[in-house]
């Protein structure tokens, strides 16, 4: 069996701010992870290989820094790495990623199961899977809470707003993971050293033979316009004051004329 | 063809067992704002099989037409057919926009269409509009919330977007409205690669935070697992639902249901006591339209002080004791 694991380099924060001169967002200083939904993706994959037997691969797109979050991967059971990296990528949005992604896809080849983090936690789109299962004209399952391989199909629950639905699927199919699938491990230090001999590959996209019109900005039908501070309302905050048995009794107060107590 | 040939606002009229989501109604009300700045026909899209009868209601609350395929392949949604038929519909008729609900099953179509389509798709959006420039554009909360968006799709077309849930007041139906009923064949086959195993309600534990009425939500700021039960104990004393904003999901002391927020859910009870909550962008998306917002905060600068009715600064470890006292105090009189 051969999984493709797809993950991303995100920045360490949840706090990006605002440069009040450019509006543009300021990276100075902000360390760089792997997206943590991909780590349950790592996990799945390599659980799958070690009940099973698999080759995993582990993608990413990305500057030459991204590498970082590929040895990870590596670190934590992958088998092969490989990194997209080309300035004909920069600016891509779900679109041309997932484009780019597929290619990569493609010319790896013979896969089984592609498995993507439901989302990642910087641009939250959870379209990237879906979309390159789209691209390979792949079955998918998103939301996938657990994942089992048997007789060539994937069978997962997905955890949906009201209910949780068992779902069988031929592969080669496109699964995401939440973060309820599985509690990624840790990189073991003898792991780690071991890692930086496994193969690791960059990609540009003439390497991917990748139609330079569909990936990167050129390929992108959708982009940033605006960034915007989060607008400051004005709805005439009633402060309660006092020591706190005052404003416990004020809260208490507001609560009686709402009818609550 | 160029872009000013697509006409029509679009709104992927979603059904699960012959029920319209909720979301849908939302979006018809907000795509009357955009009608009213472009004058382009808002068109519900209506997939599935015996569904007609939702048709009505879709007229009710705000859609002008009504284009209705069903085909046995659309009984129950699966990707492949759902994206089949929904592209040869779009190819056919060229809308500008289309929108999609943000739900499970609007996230797992939308994708696909942007690579049928080959057009933009925007995740999840907060609110849509038009710029000053005249762009449509949609926002979206990005790094995790602290920052929002405008995300415009220039040239191509439809331009498209999951709008999340509850971020819009369905309209009042309009009892016995009319509009235009287009019935369209699709040519769709059933996926025969994929098979729904089962479907399980979710287990009601009665503790679900989704349309709970009043919520006790608690951050960043509740230091132990002791001060969080004290909020349990506040929300029980109101007949509510103990929420939270993701630090303390993340540290495992409340499920991921629990969550408010970007990742979480988006609520809307009458009353939410925030307590030890900043108030991210992230965490303001998921309750920013609840009735009535308290915050209890040591912070005076806390951005969830500028979306509450009422706030007090001050140590939550000696209100919220006080305020359970005075409660019980009150219940017994």
């Amino acid at each position: 069996m051969k999984i493709l694991v797809f993950v991303k380099q995100v920045p360490d924060t949840d706090d990006v701010k605002l440069d009040p001169k450019t509006g543009n967002i300021m990276r100075e200083g902000v360390e760089s992870k792997l997206n943590p939904l991909d780590a349950n993706a790592i996990e799945a994959a390599v659980q799958l290989k070690e009940k099973y037997g698999a080759t995993v691969c582990a993608i990413s797109m990305g500057p030459p820094q991204a590498e970082d979050v590929l040895k990870k991967a590596l670190a934590l059971g992958c088998d092969e790495a490989y990194l997209l990296s080309d300035r004909a990528f920069g600016g891509a949005d779900t679109l041309a990623t997932a484009y780019a992604l597929s290619m990569a896809a493609r010319k790896i080849g013979d896969y089984d199961l592609l498995i993507f983090g439901r989302h990642a936690v910087d641009g939250d789109t959870a379209q990237t899977g879906p979309a390159t299962a789209a691209f390979l004209d792949l079955p998918q399952i998103t939301l996938a809470c657990s994942m089992d391989v048997q007789d060539g199909y994937v069978i997962c629950d997905r955890a949906l707003e009201d209910c949780v639905q068992k779902v069988k699927v031929k592969m080669p199919a496109v699964v995401t993971v939440t973060a309820e699938i599985n509690e990624p491990r840790y990189a073991k230090p003898i792991n780690i050293m071991k890692a930086l001999k496994k193969p690791r590959t960059v990609w540009t996209a003439d390497d991917l033979g990748a139609d330079k019109e569909q990936t990167g900005i050129k390929g992108s039908p959708s982009s940033t316009k605006e960034v915007l501070e989060p607008p400051k309302r004005n709805t005439n905050t009633k402060y309660f004051e006092g020591k706190p048995e005052e404003i416990a009794a004020q809260i208490a107060d507001m609560l009686h004329e709402e009818r609550l107590i | 063809m160029a872009k000013e040939d697509y006409k029509g606002i679009w709104v992927f009229a979603e059904q699960q067992n012959g029920k319209l989501n909720n979301t849908v109604l939302e979006i018809l009300a907000k795509a009357q704002e955009l009608k009213a700045h472009t004058g382009e026909e808002i068109t519900a899209v209506l997939l599935g099989k015996d569904v007609s009868s939702l048709v009505q209601t879709l007229f009710e609350y705000g859609a002008d037409e009504v284009i209705l395929a069903e085909d046995p392949a659309l009984e129950q949604y699966s990707a492949r057919p759902y994206q089949e038929a929904l592209t040869q519909l779009a190819e056919k008729y060229k809308p500008s926009i289309l929108l999609y609900g943000a739900t499970s099953l609007g996230r797992d179509l939308a994708p696909r269409m942007m690579i049928s389509l080959k057009t933009g798709l925007t995740a999840d959006a907060i609110d849509l509009g038009f710029d000053k420039d005249d762009v449509f554009y949609q926002t979206t909360p990005a790094y995790g919330g602290s920052i929002l968006a405008h995300i415009v799709i220039l040239e191509k077309r439809p331009q498209m977007a999951t709008v999340r849930p509850m971020m819009f007041d369905p309209m009042e139906p309009k009892t016995g409205a009319k509009g235009k009923l287009i019935t369209e064949k699709v040519n769709v086959k059933p996926d025969p690669d994929v098979e729904v195993l089962e479907t399980l309600p979710k287990e009601d534990t009665g503790d679900a935070i989704e349309g709970a009425a009043v919520i006790v939500s608690g951050g960043r700021g509740i230091k132990s697992e002791e001060d969080l039960a004290q909020l349990k104990k506040l929300a029980d004393l109101l007949d509510g639902k103990l929420a939270s904003s993701r630090p303390l999901v993340d540290i495992g002391w409340l499920p991921h249901e629990k969550q408010i927020g970007q990742s979480g859910t988006t609520v809307k009870p009458k009353y939410i006591i925030n307590v030890g909550i900043s108030g991210s962008v992230q965490y303001q998306v998921g309750m920013q339209n609840s009735g009535c917002i308290i915050s209890i905060n040591h912070t005076k600068g806390a951005p969830i002080f500028d979306i509450s009715h009422y706030g007090a600064v001050a140590d939550y470890k000696t209100v919220i004791p006080a305020l359970i006292e005075e409660i019980e105090k009150r219940k017994a009189e």
